[in-house]
C-alpha cells in the first residue's frame, strides 16, 4: 500500500499542471517595479509642486496609491492585472488596499455593519495584527538595549 | 537615479513574495505577513531606512515598508515619552494609510456592486 501511495504522488505531481515560476518571478517582478516607480513619480509630483520634503511626502503618495487601487478594484481591473502579475501586485501597497477594497465591496449584500464592516479586514487582519505584534516586540528590545546602555 | 533603483528594489521585493508563494507554497495571507515581519525586523536592527535612502518608493510601496513603519512609529514615541510611546506610537507613521484604506473601501463599497 505504502508503494501505491508514493506511486500516486508521483503519478499526481506529473500530472499537476506546472507552475510557471520563473514566468511568475518576471511577471511580478516587472509589474512590482512598475508600481514602486510610480509611487517615485507621485512622490517627486507632491515634493515638487506641494510643500513636501522627501520624509514627509510618503503620506500623500500612499494615498493616491491607495485611492488609485480602491478604484481600479471598483471597476474590476485590479483583479485582472492580479492574476498576471501574482505578487507583482499584491505586495505593494496597492495589493493591500485591494484586499479591503474587494472584501467591502463582495460582502456588502450581507449588510454594512456584518458584511462590509467585518470583512474589510478579513485578508488584511493578519498583516496588520502580525505586523503589530512583530513591531511591539521588535520596539521592546530595541527599548531595553536602548536602556541598557548597549545601543 | 531613485527611479532605477525603485523599479529594481520594488521588483525585487515582489519577487521574495513570489517566490514564498510558489516554491515555499505559502497562501498570500502567509506571504503579506511574513514580508511584514522582515520589514519590522529589518528597521529593528537599522537596514530598512538606508534602503529607503537607496531605493525610494521601491522600499515605501510594498508591505514591508508597513512593518518598518511600525517599528518607526513606536520607537520615536518611546524615545519622547518612554515606554508608554511603544503602545502609543506603533500606528502614528502608518495612520495615513490605514486610515485611507478604510475611508475608501468603504466608500467604493457604498457606490460600486460587486462584479460577476
Amino acid at each position: 500500500m505504502a508503494n501505491n501511495k508514493s506511486y500516486y504522488q508521483q503519478l499526481a505531481d506529473s500530472r499537476a499542471p506546472k507552475r510557471p515560476f520563473w514566468k511568475n518571478c518576471l511577471h511580478a517582478f516587472w509589474v512590482g517595479g512598475l508600481i514602486c516607480t510610480i509611487g517615485q513619480a507621485i512622490q517627486l509630483f507632491f515634493i515638487t509642486f506641494f510643500d513636501f520634503n522627501e520624509q514627509t511626502a510618503g503620506d500623500p503618495t500612499l494615498a493616491v496609491l491607495i485611492i488609485t487601487s480602491v478604484l481600479l478594484t471598483s471597476l474590476g481591473v485590479y483583479d485582472k492585472l492580479a492574476q498576471f502579475a501574482g505578487a507583482g501586485s499584491a505586495v505593494p501597497v496597492t495589493g493591500f488596499a485591494n484586499s479591503m477594497a474587494s472584501a467591502a465591496i463582495e460582502h456588502r449584500t450581507e449588510g454594512f455593519v456584518l458584511g462590509v464592516g467585518g470583512n474589510m479586514f478579513k485578508l488584511a487582519g493578519s498583516v496588520i495584527v502580525f505586523g503589530t505584534v512583530a513591531a511591539f516586540i521588535v520596539a521592546i528590545i530595541r527599548m531595553l538595549l536602548v536602556e541598557g546602555g548597549i545601543l | 537615479m531613485t527611479f532605477i533603483t525603485a523599479f529594481i528594489v520594488g521588483g525585487l521585493i515582489c519577487v521574495v513574495g513570489q517566490v514564498l508563494m510558489d516554491i515555499f507554497k505559502l497562501t498570500p495571507a502567509h506571504t503579506m505577513a511574513s514580508l511584514v515581519v522582515a520589514g519590522a525586523v529589518l528597521d529593528g536592527v537599522g537596514l530598512y531606512e538606508r534602503l529607503i535612502d537607496f531605493a525610494g518608493a521601491g522600499a515605501t510601496v510594498p508591505i514591508t515598508s508597513f512593518g518598518n513603519a511600525l517599528v518607526h512609529g513606536a520607537m520615536q514615541e518611546a524615545d519622547e515619552n518612554g515606554w508608554i510611546g511603544i503602545l502609543t506610537g506603533i500606528f502614528e507613521v502608518t495612520s495615513a494609510g490605514i486610515s485611507a484604506a478604510i475611508i475608501f473601501s468603504f466608500i467604493a463599497a457604498l457606490i460600486f456592486r460587486a462584479k460577476g
